[in-house]
């Protein structure tokens, strides 16, 4: 066996150019695959972040059923068992609550429909950065009987600072729901849908407005690392009633940012395919052009007698060990590369700038830093060369020592 | 005893499109401890029939018994395994592997046999001190000439302790000192270890020094002749 990978090494370093050229196409090929997988992986979560963080959070309890109809009636009271989570799943960084439903605003002649949600100002502002969207007045302090609306809301009805907000709904189980309230601020969202219909309310205020006592329709779950979301639905699942709440992620609640981001993931797919294609190709080339230089060499060797296994078995391993050495140095290469783009993301401008601020996003395009997507690359090119070297095998599988002696 | 034995091989190259006739039914038996040419002009069917012989390829038609075993029934694998065993090859182009050393050439086949490193070592060494290459034990291919790279060859040959060596064309690509001191070489291991040699060859120099000359002319051996020398 040593003799059979001392022959290997020692082959794969006869022709050196043959042995540079196949080296550095499965570079490339790690490389390129690296940088793209990462910026593309970087930005859509970095938009994800964006959108997640200003308002669902990665995670949300609601009565069961809340998130089919969301209706007043679904609201809850929490128990100590929700009130405990913060304690019990030591991932929960906060827990946020809400209550969410639709009114009808006016001012003057205007009318129009909006979204109130009763929120506990310092926990919001903690999750989402509420305040830092503030764009005129102050933000909301507990006990507050005022809102805050988006500058949608605002600009649509003609309001500013110091107006009255007359708001109608129907409250909790069929009460009427009514009730004025002072502007103390405006804020702004990235996302327009978002602007044209928030009002904020502190949540006592927002209860007493839809007759909901005590009650909440959201509780909003502040995870400090985005990757122990799953983890944290699991625990949490175990520490409350099943049949009283629902726990959502946020690819269950926003599903075509999910959809969006699955649609650009596979567009990217397509052009890392078309990358390893042409990659496999140029390696294939110089695999093809070795097996037939070496046609005689595998002649003579069968017919000193080595068994055409052995003989499979080097010829493998010389298009193995450079498959590895191809993949560890693109790794090695891929390192620096993919930190730096993710220390100095790039900033978009002009348009496209504008599209990301339309929507809240940061306008960057940022690499994420994933050893996991390095390994999985360097993986995937590895076993196409080792798929590449199948031919030489098949070859020598075949061959009748004497017609390659021929050759 | 027989080490070679041959009736009526025939070989037909490409039966089915343009058939062309290289043996035509060859009867040959050679001897343990024969030095033999087999000679003709091109064309004649000399490496055909050596490579039937090595067990390289197959004959169309008839028998043929190397060590008294009927090789004709054996698989391809089994071929090779019988060849490892029985055979040593000398190829016109030496046809050394180039990343290995003299040494590890001549090594190669008995690793290949699964030969103990004492005992490869051992043999190594001493057939590389009696093709007079002692010195060059840690040189590769590339840097020993023509005809210290065909000695190597020959020892390599002789290494898996086979029951005859094929040589073909040996000295084609030799000056005449290398030819000669080659010559010396196998002419003296035939003698002295009784070791069966079969050439097949152009080159009158080594036709001078066989004991026995076929030849062979359109796919049949023409003449068989004992030479004393």
């Amino acid at each position: 066996m040593n003799t059979i990978i001392k022959l290997a090494w020692r082959n794969i370093w006869r022709n050196k150019r043959r042995t540079f050229i196949t080296a550095a196409s499965i570079v490339l090929a790690v490389l390129l695959s690296n940088v793209m997988t990462s910026m593309q992986k970087g930005t859509w979560d970095n938009m994800v972040d964006s959108v997640v963080n200003t308002f669902f959070g990665y995670a949300q309890i609601h009565a069961n059923g809340y998130w089919e109809e969301q209706t007043l009636d679904k609201a809850f009271q929490p128990d100590d068992k929700l009130n405990e989570l913060g304690v019990q799943v030591k991932s929960i960084e906060s827990i946020i609550p809400r209550l969410e439903s639709f009114a009808l605003a006016s001012y003057e002649t205007k009318t129009q429909g909006v979204l109130v949600i009763g929120i506990d100002p310092v926990k919001e502002n903690d999750m989402t950065g509420l305040e830092k969207k503030m764009t005129a007045g102050q933000f909301l302090a507990e006990g507050d009987n005022a809102v805050l609306v988006g500058e949608g809301v605002a600009e649509n009805m003609k309001l500013g600072i110091g107006d009255t907000l007359v708001l109608l709904s129907q409250g909790y189980r069929g009460v009427n729901a009514a009730g004025k309230y002072p502007i103390k601020g405006l804020v702004r969202f990235g996302s327009p849908q978002l602007n044209k219909q928030m009002v904020y309310m502190p949540l006592p205020i927002a209860q007493q407005f839809f007759g909901a006592e005590d009650l909440v329709t959201t509780m909003a779950l502040k995870i400090g690392n985005k990757k122990e979301v799953e983890e944290t639905i699991k625990a949490v699942k175990t520490n409350i009633s099943p049949e009283k709440y629902e726990v959502l992620n946020w690819e269950e609640m926003i599903p075509d940012l999910v959809q969006a981001r699955e649609l650009d993931t596979a567009s990217n797919k397509f052009v890392l395919y078309i990358l390893y294609l042409i990659v496999g190709f140029g390696i294939f080339g110089t695999i093809l052009m070795m097996t037939k230089e070496r046609e005689y060499e595998f002649g003579v060797l069968t017919a000193i007698g080595m068994q055409r296994n052995k003989l499979s078995f080097m010829v493998w391993l010389e298009t193995t060990l450079l498959g590895l050495f191809g993949s560890v140095v693109g790794i090695l290469l891929s390192i620096p590369i993919v930190y730096y783009m993710y220390s100095n993301p790039i900033q978009l401008t002009g348009e496209m700038a504008s599209a990301y601020d339309k929507f809240g996003v940061e306008p960057i395009m940022k690499a994420v830093f994933d050893p996991q997507i390095f390994l999985q690359q360097a993986i995937i090119i590895f076993i196409i060369t080792t798929i590449l070297a199948i031919y030489p095998i098949w070859k020598i599988r075949n061959l009748k020592a004497v017609e390659m002696m021929r050759a | 005893m027989n080490v070679i034995h041959t009736e009526n091989i025939k070989k037909t190259y490409n039966p089915d499109t343009i058939p062309v006739e290289a043996l035509k039914g060859v009867d040959l038996s050679i001897k343990q401890g024969e030095f033999t040419a087999i000679v003709g002009p091109s064309g004649s069917g000399k490496t055909t029939l050596l490579n039937i012989i090595g067990g390289l390829d197959r004959p169309t038609e008839g028998y043929i018994e190397v060590g008294q075993k009927d090789i004709s029934k054996l698989s391809d694998n089994q071929l090779i395994d019988f060849r490892r065993e029985n055979i040593g090859f000398v190829f016109q182009a030496y046809n050394l592997i180039p990343v290995l050393t003299a040494k590890e050439n001549v090594e190669f086949v008995m690793l290949l046999q699964n030969r103990s490193e004492d005992e490869r070592n051992a043999r190594t060494i001493e057939l590389l001190e009696a093709v007079g290459l002692g010195d060059k034990i840690d040189s590769r291919p590339s840097q020993l000439s023509g005809g210290q790279q065909q000695r190597v060859a020959v020892a390599r040959a002789l290494a898996p302790k086979p029951t005859f060596i094929l040589a073909d064309e040996p000295t084609a690509n030799l000056d005449s000192k290398s030819t000669a001191n080659l010559l010396d070489i196998m002419a003296r291991l035939n003698k002295e270890e009784n070791i069966t040699f079969v050439f097949s060859t152009h080159d009158q120099r080594v036709i001078d020094r066989a004991r026995r000359v076929i030849t062979l002319e359109d796919g049949v051996i023409s003449t068989d002749i004992q030479q004393h020398n």
